[in-house]
């Protein structure tokens, strides 16, 4: 079997990611609860084989307190090391707010460029698996709208491979989303080396009559939809942007400026979702060329809940995606 | 180490250049301090400003005990603390006045002072915020094993707070060459001590913690560098934090040109009879050094602040050019 087509799950992904970065770089460190192999390697298993390869001084368990893990990680990469704090559910972010909005993000402009700090948050959440209100959000617009953070997810392995790498070596602080859902999802493994550039989307699949714009565990919704609106006729391109900030304007705009329809669809609740963002930037530029007003699909404007049927109706869905489209064809 | 006050009955063990070199700092911050706010009061100068009146010696004696490559991790009432690592004069007063000279390029101001040639990491605006932060400054120095040290300066308002808690705990548990130096000026913005903190005094809390803690007479020069160097000297042996509670007193108001009167005459009086200036100057004193010496050391400083104070008021305002660098690595589009 060739090395390409190799098949890992997101989760290996991430490991493989982090095994490659910190064999590359001496300055690459984890942080965080429980993501030593004597605690287990990660509440999700992201991080096993890691502390026993690179040693519980790189790949340190914390105590449960985001704060200090995220101010011991913007401290450490102020000195030029790399580190990477895993904060385990995204909701926990909100805990060590202060560290990333107020220091991680804005270091570099307050300093006048005398400091930076090139830092990877990874962290987990999504909705569907049962966690409830705490443990489930996708708060990625807050993050959107600080300047200085860079906020990407990836729809694949090998996206999760190649953007966490990119997040790891790039000079500012970047925050990943990984979706819980889909820890477990295969894909091809992508070559050795492999990277997703920053702020660049992806066309996941070439349409001519309307852009679908996504990102993260919607992405395969996305393209169920697209393969069976196809057998209607209907030609959907569906678009990764795979960096939520900074976006892929000109790839979005290009793709409208050909379809002349849009939808974006995320898992966030819609209302001041980042669709909200994408949307609005659609109609300053393209206003005149578009044949319909651009639709937004998000999850319903509700905390998550824990019941299953609640939880499956609170999520966007692949009706709610159709029929946007087909608004949009009029 | 522990938890008694630091022994003053070694006064007059601190050989005396280093003596000097702590006075030479302490004077740089009082006549800055105090000109900034004559130029504040003068209507030359318009920004929000933290006096550091009655704080000179606690920063100068315990920075004096650092190396000037060592980190130092301090808060937006921190210009004593800028001042006593080495902060360019001209450099801090370009910042000051929101010139493209200054230490940030003007983008930070006042409240986010960074120099790291000499040592000065991050100035945060945000109270207890920068415990963390200085943590990961060690943790790099304790991978690196570069020898460095890293101090964070804090008041007592910030040992309240939860950020604060969390990182000497993780300090103590991971053994972090840091320094958690408290100035006690005994007011938390507008609220005294005793309102705000449960502990009567905050090294009561540094066994708890399991972290050596030593309580000091910050305006007392040789007490505090004494205590300071003992905590320095743990850190680069490898034995972990220390936290120090530099007793002070905040003698003007949270900010310049705030109301003071909450402040009751008893503690006015208390701090101006223990004022750290006229106490480092009897001390000389005491020590035999002339007044031509003193004479020496001032007038310098008196040049290079009208030197530095002229260069700021002539520099250029950044270019508008600059509000898009930055921001990120690579420019931004505008």
């Amino acid at each position: 079997m060739s090395e390409a087509a190799k098949k890992i799950s997101f989760a290996q992904a991430v490991n493989m990611a982090m095994d490659e970065a910190m064999a590359n770089d001496p300055t690459v460190l984890l942080m965080g609860e429980d993501v030593a192999d004597e605690q287990g390697g990660g509440v999700f298993k992201t991080n096993v084989g890691l502390s026993t390869k690179y040693g519980v001084e790189r790949v340190r368990a914390t105590p449960i307190t985001e704060q200090a893990i995220m101010g011991a990680a913007v401290g450490a990469a102020i000195t030029g090391m790399r580190p990477i704090a895993e904060i385990m559910f995204m909701n926990f972010l909100t805990v060590c707010m202060d560290q990333i909005v107020n220091h991680a993000a804005k270091l570099r402009f307050m300093s006048g460029g005398k400091t930076h700090v090139p830092l990877t948050i990874r962290c987990s959440t999504g909705a569907g698996v049962g966690f409830g209100g705490q443990h489930s959000d996708m708060l990625e617009a807050w993050f959107a709208h600080v300047p200085g953070m860079k906020v990407v997810t990836a729809s694949t392995p090998a996206d999760a491979k190649g953007l966490l790498l990119s997040a790891i070596e790039d000079d500012d602080p970047t925050l990943v989303i990984e979706n819980i859902a889909m820890y477990g999802t295969q894909g091809e493994a992508p070559p050795e080396n492999h990277r997703v550039p920053l702020g660049k989307a992806n066309i996941r699949r070439p349409g001519k009559d309307v852009t679908l714009i996504t990102y993260g565990r919607p992405v395969l919704a996305a393209e169920k939809v697209a393969a069976s609106l196809a057998e209607e006729g209907i030609d959907v391109e569906v678009i990764d942007l795979r960096t939520i900030a900074p976006f892929d304007e000109e790839t979005v705009l290009n793709s409208v400026g050909k379809t002349s329809r849009a939808v974006v669809v995320h898992e966030a609740i819609k209302a001041f979702g980042a669709g909200a963002e994408i949307s609005s930037r659609i109609h300053e530029e393209l206003w005149g060329q578009l044949k319909a007003p651009v639709k937004r699909v998000g999850s319903k404007y509700s905390p998550v809940p824990f019941s299953p049927p609640l939880e499956q109706h609170f999520l966007y869905n692949e009706d709610e995606i159709k029929s946007a489209i087909r608004s949009t064809l009029g | 180490m522990g938890l008694a006050e630091a022994p003053t009955a070694q006064r007059g063990d601190l050989d005396i250049d280093t003596l000097l070199e702590i006075y030479r700092r302490s004077m740089l911050i009082h006549k800055t301090d105090a000109r900034f706010r004559a130029m504040l009061t003068g209507g030359q100068l318009r920004l929000v400003y933290y006096p550091v009146r009655g704080q000179e010696v606690v920063s100068a004696a315990a920075i004096t005990a650092l190396n000037s490559d060592d980190y130092l991790v301090t808060t937006y009432r921190g210009v004593h603390d800028h001042l006593a690592k080495g902060v360019p004069l001209k450099d801090l007063w370009a910042e000051f006045t929101g010139k493209a000279a200054g230490t940030c390029k003007g983008k930070g101001g006042p409240m986010h002072i960074t120099d790291p040639k000499n040592g000065i990491m991050v100035t945060t605006g945000i109270v207890g915020s920068g415990l963390p932060i200085a943590n990961g400054l060690a943790l790099s120095s304790q991978l690196k094993k570069d020898g460095r040290v890293t101090m964070v300066c804090f008041g007592d308002g910030a040992a309240n707070i939860g950020a604060a808690h969390e990182a000497m705990n993780m300090a103590s548990i991971w053994k972090l060459p840091v320094i958690f130096l408290c100035q006690n000026n005994r007011y938390g913005e507008h609220t005294p001590f005793a309102k705000s903190t449960s502990a009567k005094q905050l090294i009561d809390r540094a066994p708890g913690y399991s972290m050596a803690a030593v309580k000091v007479d910050g305006n007392d020069p040789v007490a505090m560098y004494k205590a300071t160097k003992e905590a320095v000297d743990r850190a680069r042996a490898g034995e972990g934090p220390t936290f120090i509670e530099g007793m002070v007193y905040r003698m003007l108001g949270h900010t310049f040109g705030a109301s003071y009167t909450y402040v009751p005459k008893s503690f006015q009086e208390e701090a101006a009879a223990e004022d750290p200036i006229p106490r480092f100057k009897k001390l000389l004193s005491e020590r035999q050094v002339t007044e031509a010496t003193i004479a020496e050391i001032e007038g310098k400083i008196d040049r290079e602040l009208e030197e530095a104070v002229q260069y700021a008021l002539a520099a250029p305002y950044p270019d508008l050019h600059e509000l898009q660098v930055d921001v990120l690595a690579t420019e931004i589009a505008a």
